[in-house]
C-alpha cells in the first residue's frame, strides 16, 4: 500500500504520543524496581535515582526474613480471590441466566431490584454496623469474600451476553430433549458463555486481589490481612514497618528501601501475569460496551 | 412443558410455580442484595439521630436536622460538593479526551507489533491498586528522597514539597486518573473503531481526502454515540468520587485536605477516624439522594433522545 505523507505524519504522531503515554505508564514501575535494589544508604544520601549509586539486596532480605508473614498474606489473598471469584461467577451467572430468559415474566422487575442498589444506599455507618455488629463478620475470612462478591454491572453484562449470543434454538432443542431449567443452565448455557465468564471472572478476581477497603474496615487480626492492605499499612506507618521486621533495633534498618521491596513483592506477580490475561480483559470490555 | 391456553395474568405464585428452577437460581443473589443493600437502607434514619454505640441505630435519640445543619454550617457541605463536582468533571473530560485520542492514534498506527506492545504497556496501570500507585507517587514526589527532587537537585534547583502544595493537585489528580484509566478507555474506543465500516474510508481516500480529514469527518462523528453514552454514565455518577484514589494519594494529609476532600473521603474519615457518625451519615445521605436525583434526570433526558439507550 502506498504510504502517502499524511499517513506517515499521523503514524509519526502516533508513535510519539502513544509512545509517550506508554513510557509514562511503565516508567514508574521500572523506577520502583530499580530503586528497590538500592541500598538504604544510597537512598538516604541521594534519594531515589534513575540509577542507584549503591546496590543492595538488604531490603529484600528484610522482607523475606520473616517468610511466614509474607506466605500468610499471600495465602489469605489467594484463598479469598479463588473462592470469591468462583462463587461469584457461579451465582452471578445463574442470576444473569434468569434475567435473560424471556419466559421469566418478572425479569425486568428483578433487574431493577438489582439496579436500584446502585442508585441508592443506606450509608457507610449502617453498612458497617450491619456487618460488624449484627452479622458478626468482622475478623473472619468470610467478610473478605462476601463484601466484594457481587457487582450489578457484571451481572447485567452477563445477562446481555446470554440474551444476545446464545441462540434460542439450542435451548429449545435441549428442552425438547427433556432437560430441566437447571440442566440447561449447566450443560448448555454455561459452556456457551465461556468468553464472558472468562472476562468477568478476571475482572472479579482483580477486584478481590486489589481489595484493601474491606480489610481496612473489618479486619484487625493480623493473620487475616491480605496483600494490598498489608502493603497499605506498611506505607502508611513507620511503626508498622518496624513491626514487620520483628522489632530489630538495627541502625541500618532499611526503611525506605523496605517499602519499595515490599511494594515490588506485592505487585510483582500482577506485573508478570497481566500481559497474558490482557486479551480476556479486552474481550470483556468489548462485550460490555455492546449495550443490549 | 405447561403450555396453557390464553389466560389472564396467572398471578405471582403461579408464575413462580411455573419456573421454580429458574426463580430458585435467582435466590442467592437476591438474598445477598436484600441483606447487604436493602436492609442497610432502613438505617438511613441514623442521619437524623445522635448516634451512640449503646443505643445503636434504633435506640439512639433523634436530633432532627442537626447533623445536616452542622454539615452545612461547618462549610464542609459546600467544600466537598464543589471538590467532588469539579474533580469528577475534570476526570471525565480528560478521560474521554485522551482515551479517544490514544484510540484513534493506535488505530492509525501501521506497525502491528508496536501497536500490541504499546497497548500492553498502557494497560498496566489499570491492574494495580491505588495503594501501589500511592507508593509510586511517593517515590516520585517525596520531599527528601523523591525522584523529582533528586533530579531537581542534580540541576541545582530547589526541591519542591509537592505534598504540601495544594495548588498542584488539581492538575496532578486528573493526570493520575488519566494515567490509570487511559489503557482501559482506549480499548473501549478501539473496539468501537474496529466496528466501523472500512468502505467509507476507502471512498473518501479515493476522493482525495487526507488522513486528518478522514479522522475528523469519518471516525470522530461515528464515535460520538459511544462518547455520549460514557459522558452520560459519567454525569450520572458525578457525585460519587474515586474514593480509592483520593484516599491513597492524599490520605490524611492536612495540607491538601481542603483542596482535595470529596464527599466519599469525608464520609469515610468521619466514620473511621474522627468517629463523627452524624457527619458521616448526613454527608452519605446527601450524596445518595443527590446521586439518585441526578441519575433520574439524566436517564429521563436520555429517554427522550433515544429510548433504547436509557438505563431503565
Amino acid at each position: 500500500m502506498k504510504k502517502s505523507s499524511d499517513v506517515a505524519a499521523v503514524n509519526l504522531i502516533a508513535w510519539v504520543v502513544v509512545g509517550l503515554f506508554a513510557v509514562l505508564a511503565t516508567a514508574p514501575f521500572l523506577i520502583l524496581i530499580i530503586n528497590s535494589l538500592s541500598s538504604e544508604h544510597s537512598i538516604i544520601n541521594h534519594g531515589y535515582q534513575l540509577w542507584p549509586s549503591e546496590f543492595s539486596l538488604d531490603a529484600y532480605g528484610m522482607v523475606f526474613q520473616n517468610p511466614q508473614r509474607i506466605l500468610n498474606v499471600y495465602t489469605v489473598t489467594i484463598l479469598v480471590t479463588g473462592i470469591g471469584t468462583v462463587v461469584s461467577l457461579l451465582l452471578s451467572s445463574m442470576a444473569a441466566y434468569v434475567l435473560a430468559r424471556r419466559e421469566v415474566r418478572y425479569r425486568n422487575a428483578l433487574a431493577f431490584f438489582l439496579y436500584f442498589t446502585q442508585l441508592f444506599n443506606g450509608g457507610l455507618v449502617t453498612y458497617y454496623l450491619l456487618i460488624s455488629r449484627d452479622l458478626h463478620l468482622s475478623n473472619t475470612l468470610w467478610v473478605l469474600i462476601l463484601v466484594p462478591m457481587f457487582s450489578v454491572m457484571n451481572i447485567l453484562i452477563m445477562r446481555n451476553y446470554m440474551a444476545n449470543s446464545i441462540p434460542e434454538a439450542i435451548i429449545e432443542s435441549a428442552r425438547i430433549d427433556g432437560m430441566g431449567d437447571i440442566g440447561i443452565f449447566f450443560r448448555v448455557v454455561l459452556p456457551l458463555s465461556s468468553p464472558v465468564l472468562a472476562s468477568i471472572g478476571l475482572f472479579t478476581a482483580l477486584g478481590y486481589w486489589n481489595d484493601w477497603w474491606t480489610p481496612m474496615m473489618f479486619i484487625q487480626k493480623q493473620e487475616l490481612q491480605p496483600l494490598q492492605y498489608t502493603l497499605y499499612q506498611m506505607l502508611a506507618s513507620v511503626t508498622y514497618t518496624a513491626q514487620m521486621v520483628g522489632n530489630m533495633p538495627t541502625l541500618n534498618l532499611p526503611k525506605e528501601s523496605l517499602k519499595l521491596a515490599m511494594t515490588v513483592v506485592a505487585t510483582g506477580p500482577i506485573i508478570l501475569v497481566y500481559p497474558f490475561l490482557q486479551k480476556y480483559f479486552v474481550q470483556g470490555i468489548t462485550i460490555g460496551s455492546v449495550k443490549g | 412443558m405447561s403450555t396453557k391456553p390464553l389466560r389472564k395474568s396467572p398471578g405471582f405464585f403461579h408464575e413462580i410455580a411455573r419456573h421454580p428452577g429458574l426463580y430458585a437460581m435467582f435466590v442467592p443473589v437476591a438474598l445477598y442484595f436484600l441483606v447487604f443493600a436493602y436492609v442497610p437502607m432502613t438505617g438511613v434514619v441514623v442521619a437524623f439521630k445522635d448516634f451512640n454505640y449503646q443505643g445503636g441505630i434504633w435506640g439512639s435519640p433523634w436530633n432532627g436536622w442537626d447533623n445536616f445543619r452542622y454539615f452545612f454550617e461547618s462549610g464542609k457541605l459546600v467544600q466537598v460538593t464543589i471538590n467532588t463536582l469539579l474533580y469528577n468533571t475534570l476526570f471525565l473530560a480528560a478521560y474521554l479526551f485522551f482515551s479517544v485520542v490514544v484510540a484513534i492514534l493506535v488505530a492509525e498506527m501501521v506497525n502491528k507489533l508496536a501497536k500490541k506492545i504499546f497497548q500492553t504497556m498502557l494497560f498496566l496501570p489499570y491492574f494495580i491498586s491505588w495503594v501501589t500507585v500511592s507508593a509510586l507517587v511517593y517515590n516520585l514526589f517525596n520531599y527528601e528522597y523523591g525522584l523529582t527532587n533528586t533530579i531537581l537537585k542534580a540541576f541545582g534547583a530547589a526541591p519542591v514539597d509537592i505534598y504540601a502544595d495544594a495548588n498542584l493537585w488539581p492538575v496532578l489528580l486528573p493526570f493520575f486518573y488519566v494515567w490509570k484509566w487511559v489503557g482501559f478507555g482506549s480499548v473501549l474506543f478501539l473496539a468501537a473503531i474496529a466496528g466501523l465500516d472500512r468502505e467509507c474510508y476507502e471512498a473518501a481516500s479515493i476522493d482525495g481526502a487526507n488522513i486528518f480529514y478522514r479522522i475528523w469527518r469519518i471516525t470522530l462523528p461515528q464515535l460520538k454515540p459511544t462518547i455520549i453514552i460514557l459522558l452520560l454514565l459519567g454525569v450520572g455518577r458525578i457525585m460519587r468520587g474515586e474514593f480509592d484514589m483520593f484516599y491513597q494519594l492524599i490520605g490524611t494529609n492536612g495540607n491538601l485536605m481542603d483542596a482535595t476532600d470529596i464527599i466519599d473521603t469525608l464520609v469515610f474519615r468521619s466514620l473511621v477516624s474522627t468517629q463523627d457518625f452524624g457527619m458521616s451519615s448526613a454527608a452519605g445521605l446527601y450524596q445518595s439522594v443527590l446521586c439518585f436525583i441526578i441519575i433520574l434526570a439524566v436517564n429521563g433526558f436520555v429517554r427522550r433522545q433515544d429510548k433504547s439507550q436509557a438505563l431503565f
